[in-house]
């Protein structure tokens, strides 16, 4: 777009240059403002709705922090940094991270693999092609209380379908609401279900993206379909990657519901086996204590968290996709 | 941390947009002319049903919208955040009375609903729970749990116990009923047949705690007394012994999943039944025969949960709204609740009515739970003081029960010092 505009802006002046006597009107100079400023008026509802909705909650939430702040009695005294001091001492935040990371990697890695490859099955010739799309979405469509509700049904400890049928086959019940990494991934299951489809139609949209023509040029070149995968389809689909990773990594860190819903206390446990950082802020801030400045404290030591692994992860998947940048921009141009 | 900033930017929008409705209560009520819309927020079952269409027959320039939230829980955070807001409350907001306590922290946030007609109406220990120190009766009651015995007589029976309602209670010890005697019974049944005996240790902690007239916290000073409380760590340990190493309880978390199921296929044969959870045993135990409920209850009477209907001063209808909750907690309605959805009600007049005395119930073996559920209102005699703290202090231990009951990841010590950490952590 740039390369092409650029002329045309270069002509004008000479044009105007050319035709010096002519006084320039109002409607003229009006014109040129609209030129210059209508583009950025054009974007600017995002940035004031993003400046009321997202900074101003966001500094206000740093403001809050800073205080006690108690959910009814309000505003009380300033005290500096001694609400985050007082959450980073606190075990349970350290627990709450600890199930967060690992439900997060227990969630996301299997749901950008198994979308992907979902993504590249249905990508193939089909019959009933939209069927099968449609289908993978269902699931998300879901609300994610009926989903705790139907998974909370399959992993009671007890009167379990999963555990009847792991019965079945002679191994012993699992203690889903007992045992740290059970719970974890029988939380990550929900998360799994719901995700799942909702990333493989983006990953579908993106395969649909991706030339015939480098397909047929890879069959020329002998490679089976596996080969096909990893060799053309996976590279050409890195800027996708990206986004999914970063989205699910975002969501993965915020996570709530499912292990909110996980049991009838949402409380995260007896010994606090899933409970996540949200749900500790929220006991903080609407359970036990009551207190928006602890609770803000963890609001924005999660926004750090977040910000960090955001960082991290944007710089390693960037550094691949830059490896193969030169190779498929040329192919893309073509 | 959406959630967290979502709340305090609500607050701030929300300072500026309403100036709080300080005149009080100085609209005269509407009489006649005026169409209003009140709002109730209540949860569970309140049996209002079929009262509120009534009383907009009586009142034909109210109209009433009835909020119903899920359970106490969700109606307890969303209180909490619209008070925080200043503004969103119904004009009339049930509250249970378990996290009254925090609420009446804030009695400027509630109107008075002290009255001379409605005075006498409530138990004395049920009005006394929602009236602040300086004397504003800020709920009318509602409901309150006196608690029996329910029972499966066919299981009791295969144990060689006595099954019908009156050897029942006897066997528990009568009017002399103890704790002592419970677990005896308990541990008879669970050697002759080799199954748990109650539900959930939970359950029995809590009917046991209901019965201690300052458990976790300082009347005088609201210090949290919980974690050195010798008499809290030793009703503790009791349950959990009998739970754990007697095998009585079926280690079940009440309202899970498990414990839903665990009716349909015998899991346990006793349970602490208070008025209303008798709609929950039918609900879950439809199929089921045998039940049955005795007119007893170890340690004397006790009493498990309740609520009461609280005017916010943010209503733009005090005197209405307080009309209305009147005539809701009023003996004749609250009868009539108690007939539809089993809220045993907590009105002296009530008490003593023919209609509720006469009252039984089919599903437990034709009981006469209007009666037996008196008796036992009748010998609640220690109203336990629940202080601001009382919530969360019993969330808490909630959780230390879970982990010895249920989840089997603590022993009893280790449990303990958990809670005495999730105690401090409160301060």
């Amino acid at each position: 777009m740039v390369t092409s505009t650029t002329p045309k802006l270069d002509r004008r002046p000479s044009r105007s240059q050319d035709r010096e006597p002519r006084r320039l009107g109002f409607g003229q100079r009006l014109g040129r403002w609209d030129v210059k400023l209508s583009p950025y008026l054009y974007i600017s509802p995002f940035f004031i709705l993003f400046a009321i909705v997202g900074m101003f909650p966001l500094l206000y939430t740093a403001w809050v922090s800073m205080h006690q702040w108690h959910l009814i009695g309000g505003q009380g005294e300033f005290v500096g940094m001694e609400n985050f001091l007082h959450v980073l001492q606190q075990p349970p935040f350290w627990k709450a991270l600890r199930n967060t990371f690992s439900i997060f990697l227990l969630s996301s890695v299997p749901q950008v693999l198994l979308a992907i490859t979902i993504a590249a099955v249905l990508d193939a010739n089909l019959r009933a092609k939209t069927f099968w799309r449609m289908g993978v979405l269902l699931p998300f469509v879901v609300a994610p209380v009926a989903v705790s509700l139907i998974f909370g049904k399959l992993f009671a400890d007890q009167s379990g379908l999963i555990n009847a049928v792991l019965g079945g086959i002679g191994i012993e019940p699992i203690r889903w609401h007992a045992d740290v990494l059970a719970s974890h991934v029988a939380i990550s299951s929900m998360v799994n279900f719901r995700w799942i489809g909702y990333n493989t139609l983006i990953f579908l949209a993106a395969m649909q993206a991706v030339p015939r023509e480098l397909y047929e040029a890879a069959i020329l070149d002998g490679a089976g379909r596996l080969r096909q995968f990893f060799s053309v389809t996976v590279p050409m689909l890195r800027p996708t990657i990206i986004f999914v990773v970063v989205t699910s990594t975002i969501g993965g860190l915020q996570i709530f519901d499912e292990p909110r819903l996980f049991d009838q206390f949402g409380l995260g446990g007896g010994d606090r086996q899933w409970m996540t950082v949200t749900m500790y802020l929220y006991e903080i801030g609407w359970g036990s204590q009551k207190s928006f400045g602890r609770a803000a404290a963890v609001a924005w030591i999660l926004f750090i968290i977040i910000l960090v692994i955001g960082l991290i992860n944007f710089s390693i998947t960037r550094r691949i996709a830059s490896d193969s940048a030169p190779k498929s921009r040329k192919k893309q141009k073509r | 941390m959406w959630a967290a900033a979502a709340g305090v930017t609500g607050i701030a929008l929300l300072a500026t947009a309403c100036g709080s409705s300080d005149s009080g209560s100085g609209e005269p009520a509407a009489d006649g002319d005026e169409q209003i819309t009140l709002t109730i927020g209540t949860f569970n079952e309140f049996g209002y049903e079929e009262l509120i269409p009534e009383y907009e027959s009586l009142n034909p320039n109210i109209k009433i919208e009835h909020k119903k939230a899920a359970t106490a829980d969700e109606a307890r955070a969303n209180i909490n955040t619209r008070l925080a807001a200043g503004s969103g409350l119904s004009d009339i907001e049930a509250v249970e009375v378990d996290w009254l306590p925090e609420l009446l922290q804030y009695p400027d946030k509630f109107t008075d609903l002290t009255s001379d007609e409605v005075e006498g109406r409530w138990l004395d220990w049920k009005s006394a729970q929602a009236t602040d120190p300086e004397g504003r009766l800020l709920g009318y009651g509602t409901d309150i749990g006196p608690e029996a015995i329910a029972y499966r007589a066919d299981l009791l029976e295969a144990a060689g116990l006595p099954s019908d309602r009156e050897s029942v209670a006897a066997l528990f010890g009568g009017d002399d009923a103890t704790w002592d005697k419970f677990f005896e019974v308990g541990k008879q049944y669970t050697a002759a047949t080799g199954k748990p005996f109650y539900d959930s240790a939970g359950a029995i902690y809590q009917g046991m705690i209901n019965q201690v007239e300052a458990a976790y916290e300082d009347p005088d000073t609201l210090e949290i007394t919980a974690a050195d409380s010798a008499e809290v760590k030793d009703i503790f340990t009791t349950v959990l012994n009998a739970s754990t190493q007697d095998k009585l309880s079926a280690g079940f978390a009440q309202w899970s999943d498990d414990w839903q199921s665990a009716f349909q296929n015998d899991g346990f044969a006793v349970m602490l039944a208070p008025g209303w959870m008798l709609g929950v045993i039918e609900g879950n135990a439809e199929g089921v025969t045998g039940w049955d409920i005795a007119d007893v209850f170890p340690g004397g009477g006790g009493n498990w949960g309740g609520a009461f209907l609280t005017v916010p001063t943010q209503t733009e209808h005090p005197e209405e709204a307080k009309a209305l909750a009147a005539w809701l907690t009023a003996p004749e309605q609250q009868i009539k609740a108690f007939k539809s959805k089993g809220t045993f009600p907590s009105q002296v007049e009530a008490l003593s009515s023919q209609d509720l005395l006469g009252q039984t119930n089919a599903f437990f073996n034709n009981a006469p739970t209007g009666e037996i559920l008196a008796n036992r209102a009748a010998a609640v005699t220690v109203t336990p003081f629940k202080g601001p703290n009382y919530f969360a202090v019993n969330d808490a231990m909630g959780s230390a029960l879970t982990r010895v009951d249920v989840e089997k990841t603590d022993d009893i010590d280790t449990s303990w010092t958990k809670f005495v950490e999730a105690v401090k952590a409160l301060g």
